[in-house]
């Protein structure tokens, strides 16, 4: 018989709330990698023109859907790392010249390479890349995951949209994270009618499909406005119903805070309602708003996906995840060019990591609940 | 129980309500009013409208008067059956959505009691007989489920299909029958289209009710009341079916309450990714058309629609739950 | 209360059960945690067997155990649990398979189960009567009509007024007394010869626990059955047992009938016990007698005896590697080096 091993009293009796939780965070193996697959795609979505390759606006009607090229890493067994430049061939019956993968061409590749110009952390201009190739025409570049109709290198445009959908993810959860956060406070500290009118006011939100609503506010966006006009507008519109969830998760907590015994405690030794918010209940519910805020994103990163992908959403030349597979509509040109679905794949493992990412928060913050 | 049932129907009301203002404003949303609208689009025909006629038509439908009015007239015509003129197709709005909206009423329909036919086996399964191979498989389809948004599994079914399969998956209806009046054979057609697309949207909504069915009656079977049942010497299946189940329907049925609207709007991308001919595509092309007629009515009747269908599943719950039944509240 | 010398042989009431050598061991990722370490008890029929120890040391997982419901991942281990014994019926139920056939008829048909907790112990989705009617048709082939009368017969039986209503009623309508009431009634539904009851009356406040168990006792006596009741009330033991398993750490450790339990406790955890109950007659300000120390971890167990650690007459150099032998069957003793083995008080020691 082995005896249970347990924690050292000590350091259990003093640890903090926030520290309690990360430890039990930590056991969530699948909840650390989300987590780090996490803070991998927003540091990507940070970097996004460094480590993109070719100019994601660029289009070059010439040398469309080109397939997706591989980095070969050894020439003759000689270490170089190239890739295959493009050569023009005139098409037989259009008589246009449309470029097509040439192996006979190496063009070496190389780190830290000068590409096209762009600005690192929006301020700094540089034009300095993770990968590019060395020399080589115009209309070469490396395309990882090929290139769409209008001949815009995939994979560049891939890493930069992560940057918009990201952020209008993140962005959207904030305006949720107010407004649910505020009308679920409200509602769960006061009760009585406010509690029922807010309840109320969530029940007939929840009951609407949502789609249709979106579609209908979506559209009615002025086609002059510009791009970051309709990016504020988009964000506000989908989280005009996330806010429900993070309402209906506070209110939860603070009817289960008021309740309890140090809360009761520290209004008999008349502290302030603010200061018994702040400093008493606000630790207690904080990881409960961070699991939820972590399940809340994917919801908001598919709505604008969906809508953009339906045409409603952002707009060209922005470019996010839903505008990349706006091109894959069509399963015809899909069939001939199955790349044009890679942006599928950041999205399932996006939504993947943020779940498990708040299964585990919530499980740590909460093992009982 | 009563008031129960009264609170639903009174809360169903207001939604209605609030939908319809929401709707109104949808309408009026975009810059210049209908008659503006409707000169534009006649004019990019060839035909022109005077400015007397152009006044006169505003006085019609009350344009120049305050919007809370022009609300007012618009819902006395709607609740009339008058819901207006189609700019794009130039006939009554009814006729225009004709099928479409049952239709995506039947997919959403069916697509809710896929949910519950497949979500509420195997999460029993998979709570029964933890860490089983079933148990594994059925978390792996919930996880595809979860992370696949409905658009995207549509779009990667389609690709698969026709890529290797060769066939046209999508389409409620074998051609000859596309445009036909209703007949057994249709309804028939129609059955037989129907799981691909009703699959495609339960997908998701199967996948969260599982994972809830599941943590719920794990939960319920570490109860004492599961220790007294299989006490009596009843079998392991009634035991479980009749006490735990019982106890955790009651968080699923809640859980679903919500489905019905997660589910038509879901239907909307997804028909237009398969290409359904139901009311999504329609009232895309609407939208972009700025036909607001068309495009107000369909969100109103998809609204009240949904609020119909939730109103029923809230009412399933009610029998379900014995303590709603005798004290009135959960 | 019925005095029955030692003398008198026990075997004149029907041996209705018999447990040997029980181990049950609960299997973590961490380890396996041994809840039961070898037990070993009797039930006849016409008598009770109180069975008495602190939180944790395997009272209730003993009754689980030999009804075959002890979740994973406990499992049983090792040991038999017979039903019937030396008789041409015998069964062991710790070699039956917990969901079978066999093993279900003896559920509720042969043995009963009363709960502690009547709040959670009934379903309360279905009605009061449904759930018994179920345990009564579960080893019978009467109809629903003919279990309902029986049923409101039954609910006669335990005490419950008005019982053709109360048949319907939900378990949630009744008061916490009544619900035990008709727990027991649900335990006796299909008629079993053996009753467990797993401190039922530990959730009651002081009178209804009075009702409650002078009900089992009329019970027991009218139907002649055999009861084990599970309690860690030194005062129910003294109302309700013919004989006495004092268990500790999942393991008995002194087994006597009644009488000569309170006269003369052979184990010094038994002493221990009945020093800590509470003295109506003892002096002002006089200080309660507790035991020092707490229950171990079952999965810390203590080499040698498993009380040495908390025990006052503790032998040096002796409790501590060795284990006392354990008690022989059916006899009366204690696991202690300080209790001569096979040394029974003559009849006037006992009802001193």
């Amino acid at each position: 018989m082995t005896a249970i091993v347990l924690t050292s009293d000590d350091r259990l009796a003093e640890a903090t709330q926030l520290q309690l939780t990360w430890w039990r965070f930590r056991r969530h193996r699948l909840a650390v990698v989300s987590l780090v697959i996490v803070v991998l795609f927003y540091l990507g979505a940070v970097f996004a023109d460094f480590l993109a390759v070719v100019d994601p606006h660029a289009t070059d009607a010439r040398r469309s859907f080109i397939p997706p090229q591989m980095i070969s890493l050894f020439d003759n067994g000689a270490f170089l790392p190239h890739v295959g430049g493009l050569k023009g061939v005139r098409d037989p019956k259009t008589f246009k010249l449309v470029y097509t993968p040439d192996p006979a061409r190496k063009l070496p590749v190389a780190l830290f390479v000068r590409g096209y110009p762009y600005n690192l952390f929006g301020l700094i201009p540089t034009d300095r890349h993770l990968i590019g190739i060395v020399g080589g025409q115009g209309v070469d570049g490396i395309f990882l995951l090929g290139t769409d109709q209008l001949g815009r290198d995939l994979f560049s445009r891939l890493i930069v949209a992560t940057r918009i959908s990201l952020s209008i993810g993140l962005a959207g959860v904030v305006f949720s994270l107010m407004l649910g956060i505020l009308l679920g406070g409200i509602s769960g500290l006061y009760g009585g009618t406010l509690d029922t009118l807010i309840q109320r006011a969530i029940e007939v939100v929840r009951s609407i499909p949502t789609i249709p609503l979106w579609m209908g506010l979506a559209a009615a966006l002025p086609n002059t406005w510009s791009v970051t006009q309709v990016y504020f507008a988009i964000t506000l519109i989908i989280s005009l119903v996330s806010w429900t969830e993070l309402a209906r998760v506070t209110r939860g907590r603070f009817l289960a805070l008021r309740e309890e015994d140090f809360v009761i405690a520290a209004e008999l030794a008349g502290a302030s309602q603010l200061r018994i918010i702040l400093r008493h209940m606000l630790p207690s519910f904080a990881s409960h708003i961070i699991a939820a805020t972590s399940l809340a994103l994917p919801v908001m990163i598919v709505s604008e996906t969906s809508l953009s992908f339906l045409g409603l959403g952002l707009r060209p030349p922005a470019i996010s995840w839903g505008i990349l597979l706006q091109d894959a509509q069509n399963v015809q040109v899909l069939a001939g060019a199955p790349w044009l679905l890679s942006a599928a794949v950041p999205v399932i493992l996006v939504i993947l990591a943020f779940n498990f990412l708040g299964d585990g928060v919530r499980d740590a913050a909460d093992p009982y609940g | 129980m009563l008031n129960y049932v009264a609170r639903r129907l009174v809360l169903a009301l207001i939604t209605c309500a609030a939908i319809s203002v929401l709707t109104f404003v949808i309408i009026r949303l975009p810059p210049g009013d209908f008659v503006d609208a409707y000169i534009a689009n006649l004019a990019v025909g060839g035909s022109t409208v005077s400015v007397e006629q152009a006044a006169a038509m505003r006085l019609e439908y009350g344009l120049d008067r305050p919007l809370v009015v022009q609300y007012g007239l618009w819902m006395a015509k709607v609740l009339t059956g008058d819901f207006g003129v189609s700019m794009m197709w130039k006939r009554p709005v009814t006729e225009v959505i004709g099928d479409r909206l049952w239709l995506t009423m039947a997919v959403s329909f069916s697509a809710l009691l896929l949910t519950w036919v497949i979500a509420l086996p195997i999460g029993i399964y998979s709570a029964a007989r933890q860490y089983s191979v079933g148990d594994y498989i059925a978390t792996t389809l919930g996880f595809i489920g979860l992370a696949i948004p409905n658009f995207l599994l549509a779009l990667i079914l389609m690709y698969l299909g026709f890529r290797y399969l060769g066939l046209s998956v999508g389409g409620l209806f074998t051609p000859e029958y596309a445009q036909a009046p209703w007949s057994w054979g249709k309804f028939w057609d129609l059955m037989v289209h129907l799981p691909l697309p009703a699959m495609v949207l339960a997908l998701a909504g199967t996948a969260q009710l599982i994972r809830i069915m599941r943590a719920n009656l794990l939960d319920e079977l570490r109860k004492p009341y599961v220790v007294t049942a299989r006490a009596k010497g009843i079998s392991e299946l009634r035991a479980v079916l009749k006490y735990p189940v019982r106890a955790a329907l009651n968080p699923f049925a809640s859980s679903s309450a919500y489905l019905f609207p997660y589910l038509v709007s879901g239907s909307i991308v997804v028909s237009l990714v398969l290409g359904l001919p139901t009311v999504g595509p329609l009232l895309l092309q609407a939208l972009v058309a700025q036909d607001m007629f068309l495009a107000g009515t369909i969100v109103l009747l998809l609204g009240v629609l949904t609020v119909i269908g939730t109103l029923v599943s809230d009412l399933l719950l009610m029998w379900i739950e014995p303590r709603i039944r005798l004290q009135g509240r959960a | 209360m019925p005095q029955t010398p030692m003398v008198e042989p026990v075997t004149s009431a029907r041996h209705a059960l018999s447990v040997r050598d029980l181990v049950v061991d609960f299997v973590q990722d961490t380890g396996a945690v041994r809840a039961l370490d070898g037990v070993g008890l009797d039930l006849h029929a016409g008598r009770v067997l109180g069975v008495v120890g602190e939180s944790g040391c395997g009272k209730s997982v003993t009754a689980r155990a030999i009804l075959r419901l002890i979740d994973r991942p406990g499992r049983i281990a090792s040991g038999r649990v017979l039903l019937d014994p030396d008789t041409p019926a015998q069964q062991d139920l710790a070699a039956l398979d917990p969901e079978g056939k066999a093993m279900r008829a003896v559920r509720g048909g042969r043995i009963g189960l009363i709960f502690q907790e009547p709040m959670t112990a009934l379903s309360v989705h279905y009605t009061v009567g449904n759930q018994i009617i179920e345990a009564m048709r579960a080893h019978s082939d009467m109809s629903k009509a003919e279990a309902r009368q029986r049923v409101v017969a039954l609910l006669h039986e335990v005490g419950i007024p008005r019982p053709e209503t109360r048949i319907d009623a939900y378990p949630f309508q009744l008061s916490g007394g009544l619900r035990q009431r008709v727990g027991i009634a649900l335990a006796l539904a299909a008629d079993p010869q053996i009753l467990i009851a797993d401190e039922p009356t530990t959730a009651l406040d002081v009178t209804t626990q009075a009702q409650i168990l002078a009900l089992l006792r009329r019970l027991q006596r009218t139907k002649g059955v055999a009861l084990m009741l599970i309690t860690h009330d030194m005062g129910v033991i003294a109302q309700m047992a013919d004989d006495v398993a004092v268990m500790y750490l999942g393991r008995m450790v002194e087994f006597a009938p009644v009488t000569q339990l309170f006269a003369a406790p052979q184990h010094p955890y038994t002493r221990a016990l009945l020093r800590s109950v509470p003295n109506l007659r003892a002096m002002p300000r006089e200080r309660l007698a507790t035991i020092g120390g707490a229950v171990p971890h079952p999965g810390a167990r203590p080499v040698g005896c498993p009380f040495h650690p908390r025990c006052p007459e503790i032998i040096k150099g002796r409790c501590e590697t060795q284990a006392p032998p354990e008690i022989p069957p059916g006899e009366r003793g204690a696991s202690c080096f300080h209790a001569t083995v096979a040394t029974m008080p003559s009849d006037a020691e006992a009802t001193a």
